[in-house]
């Protein structure tokens, strides 16, 4: 640890990786569950990154390291036991629980939508449907489809403002 | 979960980051600092104030001037408790450190009180003089507050909230130590009341403000 206040890359990774094994020890032992042992660990190796400058070598390294491990051990038990009391663990429910937004009225309703739509845009004329496949479907630039269709924009958006107005026309008529 | 793997990784990205760094001064030297420049507020009022009625008033009474040496043991021990806590391998039970004074301070004070009862001649302050009491210790606690914190926040406290009561009690035991440069008065209840409800203020504060930037110092979440 001396070397690595020294800024001795080498030294400090050797020290970290001997360190983990300790302060997995220490974490277990305060009783953090195995599957975040490892989350833990990381948070321990955070903080003495970030608390180097604080060890004294007059002091004993182990002792450091066993009370930064233990913080951050209780932190995770803390942390842990608020989860706990705010969330409920019930997979039956959840697995049960319907989503609103892809039932199966509303996926009927999203079909029978998007035929009539289809229909619509079947009755239109081949450049009015060519505007809408490119403008709409494919969200294309009014200069992008003139390059893909090979018509000029004032044609394309003519036709756009059209088909517009056949497919308003048919679909209000039938609603 | 993460795996073991991940660890490998983790002190790889760490020891990249890896720069020299300063070691803390020991907590002893830090302490001295700090005493320091209460030091030089102490000279600064002797210079304003008359210091030998300060302390012939002080011997006169057994009781004052054994408050004045729990009130000034106290502010020692608690800074030096504070220091201590600041580092994270040091135990809670330095925050017991200054509890002896603290008491030899209490005590001496609320013996005190009681002396206007059966002596004649002495000059007990009234409310009015009480209330500039409590000014001139939230006064003079509130930048030695600020550069303990400081300080402080130079360590890496494990138990920041305990590590700032204990330094608010020492600032406020050394703002009540340096009263007596200004307080010509023999202590009363509603004298006694009003300076532990001064180091209650100090202590709360540093503890709502103190705690809070001790723990951003020790917090994963940023």
């Amino acid at each position: 640890m001396i070397a690595a206040q020294a800024g001795d890359r080498i030294a400090y990774e050797t020290l970290l990786r001997d360190c983990i094994p300790f302060i997995k020890l220490v974490v277990r032992r305060q009783g953090v569950h195995h599957d975040t042992i490892d989350d833990v660990v990381q948070e321990t190796l955070i903080t003495v990154h970030r608390a180097r400058r604080t060890y004294d070598p007059g002091r004993s390294f182990t002792a450091w390291l066993r009370a930064i491990a233990q913080r951050r051990a209780i932190d995770a038990l803390r942390s842990g036991g608020r989860r706990k009391s705010r969330e409920v663990f019930a997979p039956l429910a959840y697995e049960n629980h319907s989503d609103p937004s892809d039932g199966p009225e509303e996926a009927a309703f999203q079909i029978e939508h998007t035929a009539l739509l289809n229909a619509a845009v079947d009755k239109l004329s081949a450049p009015q449907r060519e505007a809408v496949e490119h403008l709409a479907l494919r969200y294309q630039t009014l200069a992008q489809a003139a390059e893909a269709t090979g018509r000029s924009a004032g044609s394309l958006r003519v036709n756009w403002h059209r088909a517009l107005k056949s497919l308003r026309a048919q679909l209000l008529g039938k609603n | 979960m993460i795996c073991s793997d991940s660890n490998d990784r983790f002190v790889q990205v760490l020891s990249a980051d890896l720069t020299p760094v300063r070691r803390l001064a020991p907590p002893a030297w830090r302490l001295l600092i700090w005493l320091a420049i209460v030091g030089l507020a102490a000279l600064a009022l002797a210079m304003v104030s008359d210091v030998r009625s300060m302390i012939h008033r002080l011997m006169a009474a057994p009781d004052l001037w054994l408050a004045a040496a729990g009130s000034l043991l106290t502010a020692v021990s608690a800074a030096a408790a504070a220091f201590q806590l600041s580092l994270p391998d040091r135990k809670a039970v330095w925050a017991l450190l200054p509890i002896p004074p603290a008491l030899l301070w209490i005590g001496a004070s609320g013996i005190g009180c009681l002396r206007p009862w059966f002596v004649a001649g002495t000059s007990p302050m009234s409310i009015g003089d009480s209330d500039s009491c409590l000014v001139f210790i939230l006064g003079f606690s509130l930048p030695l507050s600020l550069l303990l914190i400081v300080m402080l926040r130079r360590g890496f406290s494990l138990r920041p909230n305990l590590t700032a009561v204990v330094g608010g009690l020492a600032c406020a035991s050394a703002a009540a130590t340096l009263l007596n440069f200004v307080h010509p008065y023999d202590a009363t209840a509603s004298d006694l009341a009003v300076h532990a409800v001064a180091v209650g203020i100090v202590m709360l504060a540093n503890t709502l403000f103190g705690g809070r930037i001790l723990m951003s110092k020790i917090s994963l979440s940023d």
